[in-house]
């Protein structure tokens, strides 16, 4: 890559909080360092990355509202976490973090595991306590 | 708790681990580029694991395993590291990083991006192997050298205990690590050629189909299939994993390719051989190959088109780029430095 083909496809992926460093030839064949922006492919992929995420939290959101999903999943899912993630974070047994994603189980968590929860999902504890879905849509 | 600032150079790396190296060298009176790192480290390399699904998509790489870059480096360099893990006490890895931080020693430390409070939102997935370097404390918060940021940073003990036990995939565990001692009689012309020969056989020579220019074939192979075996969407989606691990952040651009085209420039100069110029300069041809199967691929996902037509044209360029690196290689193992 020539330093003049340098890619400049801003797509905001760094905040402006820094650059992608690359390394091209210049005029007289040597390499540097650059500071890139951004590639077109790969703000394409990162784009696409996220709106898989948007669209798995937009379903958990309605499936929480439907009562099937307990509101843990909705935001496990806005964490882009698994149930194995989770698990992991909770320092819980799987099986226990399934029981507690679904909707039927959700009113007889107790108030301390739930404080955990909202600590591991970076979340207020009374998002989780007094869950509103029109604050999520 | 307050510990004086250590006088430590923050300088920015297309990759964590090359940068953290080569920040940490320095700070020990090693100066070495970004370039030489990697290629010292061999850290070029390619991978492709069908069988193993990484964020719901087979994993392809191409770096080798976290950490073997400073692996291979030490090696090269006569270098002494020390390096520790503290399973399941984050007091005792907190700790144990105070105290060398007291004695005047910069900690390498691997951490998990998704909670790295400074690091550019759209980037933070959850992904569990980048390093970072503290090199100081004040007011519970500690100074970090992270070589994707621009400038150093700040890091609470809060959020840097979270990143260090980061959950999910190649978990970090507190690993964190400092140089023991350097040898300053090291010989790098040596290390150089023991290097590339390391490199060029692990794309050449590894056994089995899926590492090295025979693991670039399995996925073009692979990507050839994928409309067929697959609906649109895991199709594209998998084909945007490939482009992530290509250019995301920390390869320099093209896997690697031209960081190494640069390595071998600089070891050309060093070691006075026309060969190793020449291939410095197809390995820059190799890298726009890959970068052209990037926009092409980035077309495909974008158009959300499923059809045959557009994966078989991409898997073609890829077979070429197979091709291509494995008379690259070859021709790199046999030569003669």
């Amino acid at each position: 890559m020539k330093v003049e083909d340098m890619p400049k496809d801003d797509a905001n992926a760094l905040e402006g909080k820094t650059s992608f460093i690359q390394y091209a030839v210049d005029k007289e064949g040597n390499y540097v360092q650059e500071k890139s922006p951004g590639f077109e492919p790969q703000n394409i992929a990162l784009a696409q990355a996220w709106d898989e995420v948007k669209e798995r939290t937009a379903s958990a959101l309605e499936e929480v509202i439907h009562g099937d999903k307990s509101p843990i999943y909705f935001f496990m899912c806005k964490e882009m976490m698994d149930v194995k993630i989770l698990a992991e974070y909770m320092n819980l047994p799987r099986w226990r973090v399934k029981k507690h994603l679904k909707g039927k189980n959700f009113p007889e968590i107790n108030s301390k595991i739930l404080q955990e929860y909202a600590k591991v999902l970076s979340i207020d504890s009374n998002d989780l306590l007094s869950f509103e879905a029109s604050k999520w849509r | 708790m307050e510990i004086e600032t250590i006088d430590f150079k923050h300088s920015m790396a297309a990759h964590c681990e090359n940068g953290v190296t080569s920040n940490l060298l320095r700070y020990y009176g090693i100066e070495l580029s970004e370039p030489m790192i990697f290629g010292l480290g061999s850290g070029l390399f390619f991978t492709y694991l069908p069988f193993l699904k990484l964020n719901g998509a087979p994993v392809s790489s191409f770096r080798p395993m976290p950490g073997r870059i400073f692996h291979r480096i030490n090696k090269v360099l006569g270098i002494k590291m020390k390096v520790s893990s503290f399973r399941s006490s984050p007091q005792k890895a907190m700790q144990a990083l105070d105290s060398l931080l007291t004695q005047k020693t910069p900690v390498g430390m691997v951490v998990g991006v998704y909670h790295l409070s400074y690091f550019p939102a759209p980037l933070r997935f959850h992904f569990n192997a980048h390093n970072i370097v503290a090199y100081g404390k004040k007011n519970g918060q500690y100074l970090i050298s992270d070589p994707i940021m621009e400038n150093p940073e700040w890091l609470s003990e809060e959020d840097l205990k979270r990143v260090r036990y980061a959950k999910g995939t190649y978990k970090p565990k507190g690993k964190m690590y400092s140089i023991e001692s350097v040898s300053q009689d090291y010989n790098l012309p040596q290390a150089i050629k023991k290097s590339i020969k390391y490199t060029a056989m692990m794309m050449v020579k590894a056994p089995g189909p899926v590492i090295g220019y025979r693991g670039i074939r399995l996925l073009a192979k692979g990507i050839e299939k994928w409309p067929q075996k697959y609906d649109a969407k895991k199709a594209s989606r998998y084909l945007g994993s490939v482009i992530r691990m290509q250019e995301e952040i920390g390869t320099g651009g093209a896997g690697f390719r031209f960081l190494y085209a640069a390595f071998l420039q600089e070891s050309s100069k060093l070691l006075h051989s026309d060969k190793l110029a020449t291939l410095s300069n197809e390995m820059t041809e190799i890298g726009d190959l890959w970068r052209t199967f990037a926009v092409n691929a980035g077309r495909v996902v974008k158009n959300r088109t499923s059809n045959g037509e557009s994966y078989h044209s991409i898997s073609e360029e890829l077979k070429e780029i197979a091709l291509r690196e494995k008379d690259f290689f070859t021709k790199l193992y046999q030569l003669k430095l």
